[in-house]
């Protein structure tokens, strides 16, 4: 079974279609690339898997999208709950205006936990696990603002990651930093890999080269081609492809 | 740069206007003009405060031990009871022998206080004469009575209207913030865009009806049903001022709380979403949080909308200038005194003097709201970079 799987998704945005007849399977424990040049579709994609797209008015989504084998798209699926199970990372980093803390301890006030001492150490375990810790083990009771744009984003990857969610979409999470803060969360993107499955939407030809295992490209709402991340790069399969990735245009 | 120029010095030749005339109140004695209280030369009583005096005359204090005198009772002497003591004849015709009469009686009686006007003043005059103070700062904020035409001696004393302020604006607030903030979660995170492009307009109407119309319905409709709900005597009481002017204050809160709730960045709240967080706990973890500044400076602005208005409140609150006990009694506000009392005082007395000093208290409560709104959204600004 796989992790994550859609299949023959249309979406329309009104009278627009944003995805035409879409089918991936991902598997568990993986990195996949969605790349593409911008409104090829991509972010609307990832946005399938927690039902992100669900607040924006007059979409309409077709076929199946299923986590784990479960249609998440069923009647009575509970989208708190299977948000829970989803965490994401988005393209700006957006902690809210709390404490550090409370950055990271929101997920799980916000699932009805109340024991103090499960949540103080929940919200190290995740800050340590994004290496974060010891640039803020002294000022957790400050203000998320203060820190820098690579430090929040990785905040926002601890708070992500505190509710224990199996998978993690990211959304283009390096587009707003600088290349050190960058290698940062690559770096953690491959350390994370053991423990989640992560997809992660890029602009970045490169950064879909270095992290990912498979990559999907994605043109006009169409996916082109998909497929192991070394072979999409050297070896494309489809002529729109190898235009992309070698920079003929997008 | 020419207009901003000339309304800041207009708004500056305002202020100082008020301060100069308000100010003048405390030159003033708050006895009335041309008149004189007289003692005996033995009574050890030198000053007497207006309410002193106030009391005096209402025969309220009847010994002199009780405004720091000697044990013995108070003879309260008017002029008119002259002929109590004195034939026609003695007085004169053309009262020409009542100034030696008047000083011969507050000679010859201990325990006398006479009022009378100062044309009588005998010039070897063997009693007396208490010195009117001055109006004293104490006298005008601590005072409990709020008497300017009171004879002989008007009683100044403005916390009755400050409280009464107060209450009402108070009572506005804690009326309107509640429904102000449902109606702004409603339009800025629930309702939708076409719903909110007809209620906006609607509650931004609100805010151009004239205050007399507000005034016209407070008295017809809230009045009556305050009456007849609380079984009081008479339903025109700070409640009924407190309920106009929250709906008066109501587009003023919506209106920038509302701005301020769409201002919460939409990825903090799909950050929240994304953390399984439901709606009402977005709006409620997030999105107030976030405009918590816009939203206490809607609140101040509108109890500042609030405290200055006259006219509604004028209408409904009874106008009754004794100190409130509760918000069911009568209530009398600072505008509203104002208003009322102007075109009655003679210009430049001691009552017209004080109507500004009352409109200088006004002015410095509104300023201070000013400035807090000014400091919160500063700190806001502050608090984000």
């Amino acid at each position: 079974m796989f992790k994550l799987e859609s299949k023959n998704v249309d979406v329309f945005y009104g009278s627009s279609q944003a995805l035409k007849n879409v089918n991936i399977e991902i598997q568990n424990n993986t990195v996949t690339a969605l790349i593409g040049p911008s409104g090829c579709g991509k972010s609307t994609y990832l946005r399938l898997f927690n039902r992100m797209n669900d607040l924006i008015d007059g979409i309409k989504i077709d076929g199946q999208v299923l986590i784990d084998g479960q249609d998440i798209y069923a009647k009575g699926v509970n989208v708190d709950i299977l948000r829970k199970r989803v965490g994401m990372v988005f393209q700006k980093p957006n902690p809210f205006p709390k404490t550090i803390f409370e950055n990271v301890a929101y997920g799980l006030r916000v699932n009805g936990v109340k024991d103090e001492n499960f949540i103080r150490e929940r919200v190290e375990t995740s800050i340590k696990q994004v290496v974060l810790w010891d640039e803020v083990k002294d000022k957790m009771k400050r203000s998320a603002f203060e820190l820098s744009g690579g430090q929040q984003q990785r905040l926002c990857i601890a708070r992500a990651m505190a509710i224990e969610p199996s998978i993690i979409l990211m959304d283009e999470p390096t587009s707003a930093l600088d290349p050190i803060s960058t290698s940062k969360i690559e770096e953690l993107i491959h350390e994370l890999k053991s423990k989640f499955t992560i997809v992660i939407v890029t602009h970045n030809m490169q950064q879909a080269a270095r992290v990912s295992d498979k990559t999907a490209f994605f043109y006009l709402g169409e996916l082109v081609e998909y497929g192991e991340t070394k072979q999409i790069f050297t070896n494309p399969k489809q002529e729109k492809t190898q235009n992309y990735i070698t920079g003929r245009f997008g | 740069m020419l207009s901003s120029t000339v309304t800041s010095l207009t708004v500056l030749l305002i202020v100082v206007f008020l301060f100069k005339e308000g100010v003048g109140v405390f030159d003033k004695t708050a006895m009335e003009e041309g008149f004189v209280i007289a003692i005996n030369k033995n009574n050890p009583v030198d000053k007497l405060s207006s309410e002193q005096i106030k009391n005096i005359y209402d025969q309220k204090i009847i010994s002199w031990e009780e405004v720091g005198g000697k044990k013995d009772s108070i003879f309260l002497f008017r002029v008119d009871d002259i002929s109590n003591f004195y034939t026609d004849e003695q007085i004169g015709e053309n009262f020409e022998m009542l100034p030696y009469r008047l000083s011969s009686l507050v000679d010859s009686f201990p325990g006398v206080i006479a009022f009378f006007p100062e044309k009588y003043l005998d010039k070897n005059f063997k009693g007396k004469k208490l010195e009117a103070d001055k109006v004293t700062l104490a006298e005008f904020f601590g005072g409990e009575e709020w008497f300017p035409t009171a004879h002989p001696s008007a009683q100044l004393g403005v916390k009755p209207l400050i409280l009464g302020t107060l209450w009402v604006s108070l009572g506005a607030i804690l009326l309107a913030l509640p429904l102000a903030l449902a109606a702004a979660i409603y339009m800025s995170e629930i309702a939708k865009e076409r719903v909110r492009r007809i209620m906006k307009p609607l509650i931004e109407l609100l805010a151009g009806i004239p205050s007399v119309v507000y005034g016209f319905f407070g008295l017809v409709v809230i009045v009556p049903l305050i009456q007849s709900t609380f079984g009081v005597a008479v339903g025109e009481t700070g409640l009924a001022g407190s309920i106009i002017l929250g709906i008066m204050a109501l587009p003023t809160i919506i209106t920038i709380s509302e701005d301020a709730m769409r201002n919460t960045p939409r990825a903090m709240k799909e950050a929240s979403l994304a953390l399984g967080a439901s709606k009402w706990q977005t709006i409620y973890r997030v999105v107030i949080p976030h405009s918590i500044s816009g939203i206490s400076a809607g609140a101040i602005l509108g109890i500042g909308r609030a405290i200055g208005e006259t006219m509604a409140v004028l209408m409904v609150t009874g106008n009754a200038a004794v100190i409130p006990h509760g918000i069911l009694e009568p209530m009398r506000t600072i505008p509203a005194t104002i208003a009322a009392e102007l075109g009655e005082a003679p210009n430049g007395g001691l009552h017209y003097k004080a109507l500004f000093a009352l409109g200088c208290v006004l002015f410095i409560i509104t300023l201070f709201l000013n400035l807090t709104v000014e400091f919160i959204s500063n700190r806001k600004k502050a608090h984000k970079h």
